[in-house]
């Protein structure tokens, strides 16, 4: 049985989808999204537990033998993002019920958790795979049911957000389409390890750099890399409000990680960072990211954009840990994968809860907010704590080391970077802070009313987490560098 | 002879331009979904192209014959046309949805009223 589980993890998320569709009822339908996200958890957690004791887990899928076959690969990086996946996402459950009770049509409420566990499938099969076409399938599995989770939203706009997105997404996918076809043509096959180990031979044909460009600018768009982040903002403000937690917190980690794995598997034996400019361009596209999205963060007046474009800032500094091609850059990147996932997850379901109970996340309805929400807001500006990058929270475990591996390099100008990008974090969350707490109440509005308990407790996991793994990092950090150390093939 | 021998790599190249260019540039959202469909179909030509083995048949077991044509990058585009049907037919639904919505599928009158919102 414990052999299965790498096969179970996708399994069981692609079969509870059509079982939520026959079984219609909402609450039913819920009842088995909740049981199979937990399942997943466990199953994650125990597929981590194994690649760390033992090493890398491999499982031929319906035995055919790689490279013909699909073979699952699962090391350190791949348990952890699974790790990430399924937490979000079973955290996420118990507070989706009322919140989607709320913000969705009560007939297709059952669609929504269809879709939701086919999301699930395919982040952990993006996860999981070491097949690159394999990878494609389960990258539109997930971003076709995204657009679908997207348009529920109450908002008109969310219909224009997913079409948008579809195009755009379609367009990223088709872009990785070709770049997977052209390593085919030169190597022959299409096995991650295999490809890796063929591709070093044949790496100096102009067909192959033409494959690392295509693949490069089709996961950029699907990880929002400034400048292809255009479906991000109206995508996240107007979907669902579980929606957005789940698709801030993992959506765009995922394509990270589909990124870290071509640029550092794929393409590792490949001399692509020494010989040409990947890292400057990189780098810039970071910071500019980092600086631009935050600015832009500023000026909004819709929360849920403000913390969209935070999240594209986020994406920033992800990708400057990758740019700079070492273990402790890439293991910024990998524990900031974790980091951003639970605090942005924690602020988007304050979001939720507003909106739950105020009906709209318009700046000007917060006025009085601290006063009347108050468990909800002081979870904002706990996760706004983290945001910034205050110690004892995990956004400051994350940048740390971003700003040590950039000190390693010499980089001056990315520590500068980092550091102005936290303090626009400053000013966002400042904003409003101060309409929450220091505006009076409009009159004639409620006193106290919170959020029920399945939301608020969701809540506060998200964000006691994020201060629990702030205050003792070991675990997270010991888990990335190791994954990084593993990405550069064993310890430097 | 050599542009006759990548005559099908030159339609590749002109089918993915026509597409891209037609899903920025147009305005309507259906010709936007056309526009994606040919850009797509364009990397299915490029795939089922370097399937081609010189001199090989289809591949279907046969008494007699030597060379085979790769099966492979055949069944791969299987899957992803099914993926673009998919995608269309999303795509399309949407459309229905922004039409009921904001009465229009011209990006930019809807694009108009999102602004006045």
């Amino acid at each position: 049985m414990a052999a299965h589980y790498p096969a179970l993890q996708v399994v069981l998320a692609l079969l509870a989808a059509p079982v939520c569709l026959i079984l219609r009822r909402p609450n039913a339908a819920w009842a088995v999204a909740t049981v199979i996200t937990w399942i997943s958890l466990a199953l994650a957690l125990s597929l981590l537990g194994r690649v760390w004791e033992t090493g890398v887990i491999l499982y031929p899928m319906g035995d055919w033998a790689a490279p013909w076959g699909i073979e699952y690969q699962i090391d350190t990086v791949n348990a952890f993002m699974l790790v990430i996946v399924t937490l979000i996402g079973s955290v996420v459950m118990p507070f989706a019920r009322a919140s989607v009770e709320a913000e969705i049509e009560e007939e297709r409420i059952y669609l929504f958790y269809c879709m939701y566990l086919l999301n699930l499938a395919g982040l952990l099969g993006i996860a999981i795979t070491g097949d690159v076409f394999n990878l494609f399938v389960f990258l539109e599995i997930s971003s076709l049911s995204s657009y679908v989770m997207i348009s529920l939203g109450r908002d008109k706009r969310a219909l224009t957000a997913a079409y948008r997105y579809l195009v755009m997404g379609t367009i990223g996918a088709t872009f990785y389409l070709i770049g997977v076809g052209m390593m085919y043509m030169m190597t022959g096959t299409l096995n991650m390890a295999d490809l890796a180990t063929i591709l070093p031979a044949v790496a100096d044909s102009r067909t192959v750099m033409v494959a690392l460009g295509f693949l490069t600018v089709g996961l950029g768009l699907k990880l929002a890399l400034f400048p292809l982040h255009l479906w991000l903002p109206n995508a996240y403000a107007y979907a669902p409000s579980a929606v957005t937690v789940f698709l801030a917190a993992t959506g765009t980690k995922v394509a990270v990680y589909a990124f870290i794995r071509i640029f550092f598997t794929v393409f590792g034996g490949v001399e692509i960072f020494t010989a040409g400019v990947i890292p400057e361009i990189l780098a810039v596209l970071a910071a500019l990211a980092m600086i631009g999205a935050s600015a832009v963060a500023i000026y909004q007046t819709d929360v849920k954009r403000l913390l969209a474009y935070s999240s594209i800032a986020q994406i920033g500094y992800m990708v400057l840990g990758i740019s700079m091609v070492t273990v402790t850059g890439l293991a910024g990147t990998i524990v900031h994968l974790f980091n951003h996932a639970i605090m942005k997850g924690g602020l988007f379901m304050a979001m939720g809860c507003i909106l739950f109970k105020i009906g709209s996340v318009q700046l000007d309805q917060f006025e009085g907010l601290g006063k009347r929400m108050p468990v909800t807001m002081a979870a904002f500006v706990a996760g706004g704590f983290s945001l910034i990058g205050v110690p004892l929270t995990v956004g400051f475990v994350s940048k740390w080391y971003l700003v040590q591996a950039a000190l390693e390099k010499g980089w001056w100008l990315a520590v500068a970077v980092i550091l102005v990008s936290s303090l626009m974090a400053v000013i966002y969350i400042w904003r409003v802070v101060e309409v929450a707490y220091f505006r009076p109440p409009p009159k004639g509005s409620a006193e106290v009313s919170e959020a029920p308990l399945s939301m608020l407790v969701p809540l506060w996991i998200l964000i006691g987490a994020s201060y629990y793994f702030g205050i003792d990092a070991t675990r997270t950090l010991d888990i990335a560098f190791a994954a990084a150390e593993s990405l550069f093939g064993g310890p430097l | 002879m050599e542009f006759l021998g990548l005559l099908n790599y030159w339609i590749i190249v002109v089918l993915m331009m026509t597409g891209f260019y037609i899903v920025i540039a147009h305005n309507n959202l259906v010709k936007k979904i056309v526009g994606l469909n040919i850009f797509q179909v364009s990397v299915f030509v490029f795939y089922i192209t370097m399937a081609k083995v010189k001199g090989g048949t289809p591949p279907i077991l046969a008494e007699g014959i030597e060379i085979y044509s790769n099966p492979l990058p055949h069944v791969l585009i299987l899957t992803a046309i099914v993926v673009g049907v998919a995608t269309t037919a999303l795509g399309l639904a949407l459309v229905v949805r922004i039409r009921d919505a904001y009465g229009t599928i011209e990006d930019d009158e809807i694009e108009a009223q999102e602004n006045e919102l």
